[in-house]
């Protein structure tokens, strides 16, 4: 008939997405919810078209980019946990979550896991450094046909040499935090839930 | 409304596609704010929204981002910073999570359950009370109504293409109209009855008159039968073939219709002439168009094309709202049938409507035919209390244009070239 949903959530698996990802039960629910319209094919996971067909991600310039944080190495469907797995980085920091130690593992949305997420977007080839020849591809992305290509490898190179400090031409993680450590990432790497 | 009234634009030869500002995404945000706070209507919009999207521009959230962690004064702007690519990732997440186009093509989510399986999306057991109640419902709808309402559609069908085959035999004259008209209304109010619909005209003053386009916004092929019998008009369609194409061609024996052959349809001056033609002729009915080319669910209302509002003619707009409590109209032609979609709707509750008809409109000096198409249906979205979306409703099985990425980039690279302009100036 009409139930969308055709396998729906247990408890257990609220709870424990809720455990993974700090989400609240009502917000996993309606983002379930959204999984679901987004499956076309209703097979309880979403592929690289599935997401393709959101026209606003779709204009986006770093689209696919976007997209390829949803699938780990190699793999063409997310489920729903792995989905909710890649939304809790844009989480906002609670208050009471700020001055947690580090005992426990790193919740998903920290400062170091939101600002991780940006670095891989950067990473084309997961090899935790960002090259020359990465930054310029995604600079591309972002500006199109409209810089040339001179203009473009002289911002990438200035980037570069303004962030990297063991001079090896290229940007790891540590030398991409200390560039952004002013930035007020926790807002900006942050998306507000209504309920 | 500001962004409705900019000069007029060198719109290029491209086709419907809109060619505004790419700050039109604020634009969409700030429309549905306005309509929201503006609506003066009997069903308040479920806010499906999940997430709040602040309606900033790529600029504006630019500059904010990079203000936060500048090691430099603000006064020498830099070129790129690797915390551009925040603002990317963070609207492309929350598209993700919400998307204001999507959404539009699927039956809107209702608050509170009405006894139908098809629009609670949780179904399960919920307790004994319930499913008993619903299992009452369910005979009285298969049971009783379903029957008696598939006899009163064959009925109406049937007279309808017996009726107009009788008058088109008739000479062409006053004898002629008044009888095609008196036919087409009883046979339409039958298949109104069929349905059960229960329909509010507002503002029949306003109604349609000959000569003049009347557009409505589109969320089923019901919306005709609610419309034409009420007043009598041109339909505009595609030639089909079996029961459908029977139903057309008799129709149009006893009064002029305008369908079209498939192979017609793709000549947009051929169709363009055809309705100026018609439009023209004062003793002809006025033409009834859908501008949104396919059926959205009753939340919004998506781009009009521009084709019906090239013609020199009164439109007339009409805004039509459902009640999804009793029964959900819309229909989704991608997931079924035509004859299925029928037979929901005949074992619904009813369909309840409104429909409003407003003033009629006339295209200004200077205002070329997308912005009117735009005035027209902010005035229909405004009225029926739906979201007024720049979207197209081809999104539905089409892939958005590459144009509109271009737009964004073109923005973003503004950001960066003007930081070089001034670098090499100073």
């Amino acid at each position: 008939m009409g139930s969308r949903a055709s396998t729906l959530l247990r408890e257990e698996e609220i709870e424990e997405i809720k455990k993974e990802t700090g989400f609240s039960h009502s917000q996993i629910t309606r983002l379930y919810s959204r999984f679901s319209s987004l499956d076309k094919g209703e097979n309880g996971t979403l592929s690289r078209e599935d997401f393709q067909r959101i026209p606003e991600l779709a204009i986006n310039p770093l689209g696919d980019r976007i997209i390829n944080a949803f699938f780990p190495e190699s793999e063409d469907q997310v489920n729903f946990r792995g989905f909710m797995r890649t939304l809790a980085h844009f989480r906002p920091i609670e208050d009471n979550e700020k001055n947690k130690d580090h005992t426990a593992s790193e919740p998903l949305n920290s400062r170091t896991n939101k600002l991780l997420f940006a670095f891989r977007l950067y990473d084309l080839d997961r090899d935790d450094k960002i090259s020359r020849d990465e930054l310029l591809q995604v600079l591309r992305m972002m500006v199109g046909v409209n810089i040339s290509d001179e203009q473009l490898g002289s911002i990438a190179d200035r980037t570069i040499q303004e962030a990297d400090q063991n001079g090896d031409s290229s940007i790891s993680f540590n030398e991409f935090i200390k560039v952004l450590e002013k930035v007020d990432v926790e807002q900006k790497m942050s998306i507000r839930f209504l309920h | 409304m500001a962004q409705k009234h900019r000069g007029p634009k060198p719109f290029s030869n491209c086709d419907d596609s809109v060619q505004d500002e790419p700050i039109w995404m604020w634009a969409t945000l700030r429309l549905e704010r306005g309509a929201k706070e503006k609506n003066h209507l009997l069903y308040k919009p479920y806010s499906n929204a999940i997430i709040a999207r602040e309606p900033t521009s790529l600029e504006q959230e630019i500059k904010e981002i990079r203000r936060s962690g500048s090691n430099r004064d603000l006064n020498s702007a830099s070129e790129f910073e690797m915390s551009d690519i925040f603002y990317f990732a963070r609207r492309g997440v929350e598209s993700i999570m919400d998307d204001e186009v999507t959404k539009r093509f699927s039956a809107e989510e209702l608050q509170s359950w009405n006894l139908l399986t098809r629009s609670n999306y949780n179904f399960h057991y919920i307790s004994l009370r319930l499913t008993v109640l619903w299992g009452l419902g369910l005979l009285i709808r298969y049971g009783f109504l379903l029957p008696l309402r598939v006899t009163l559609a064959f009925t109406g069908v049937g007279l309808l293409v017996f009726l107009t085959s009788i008058v088109g035999l008739l000479p062409n004259g006053r004898v002629k109209n008044y009888l095609s008209e008196k036919v087409h209304l009883m046979c339409y109010r039958i298949c109104v009855r069929a349905l059960t619909a229960i329909i509010t005209y507002h503002d029949s003053e306003n109604k349609p008159k000959n000569g003049g386009i009347c557009v409505a916004n589109h969320t089923s092929p019901i919306d005709v039968i609610i419309l034409a019998s009420d007043g009598c008009y041109a339909m505009v369609g595609q030639i089909h073939g079996g029961l459908m194409g029977v139903i057309q061609r008799s129709m149009v024996k006893a009064c002029p219709h305008i369908w079209f052959e498939r192979s017609e349809v793709k000549d947009r001056h051929l169709v363009a002439k055809r309705l100026s033609d018609h439009a023209e002729d004062k003793s002809k009915l006025p033409i009834l168009i859908f501008p949104e080319g396919t059926c959205i669910n009753n939340t919004s209302v998506m781009m009009f094309k521009k084709g019906s509002f090239e013609i020199e003619a009164k439109v007339y707009p009409v805004a039509i709202k459902y009640d999804p409590r009793f029964g959900d109209a819309f229909w989704n032609s991608s997931k079924y049938g035509m004859v299925s979609y029928l037979l929901r709707m005949m074992s619904s509750w009813a369909i309840v409507c409104s429909v409003w008809y407003l003033p009629p409109m006339f295209r200004e000096e200077g205002e070329d035919a997308v912005q009117f198409a735009n005035r027209v249906k902010a005035a229909i979205a405004r009225q029926g209390g739906l979201v007024d979306l720049l979207w197209d409703g081809g999104l539905k099985r089409g892939k958005v244009k590459d144009t509109f990425k271009e737009e964004q980039q073109k923005l973003y690279s503004k950001i960066l070239v003007g930081a070089q302009e001034d670098r090499s100036r100073s």
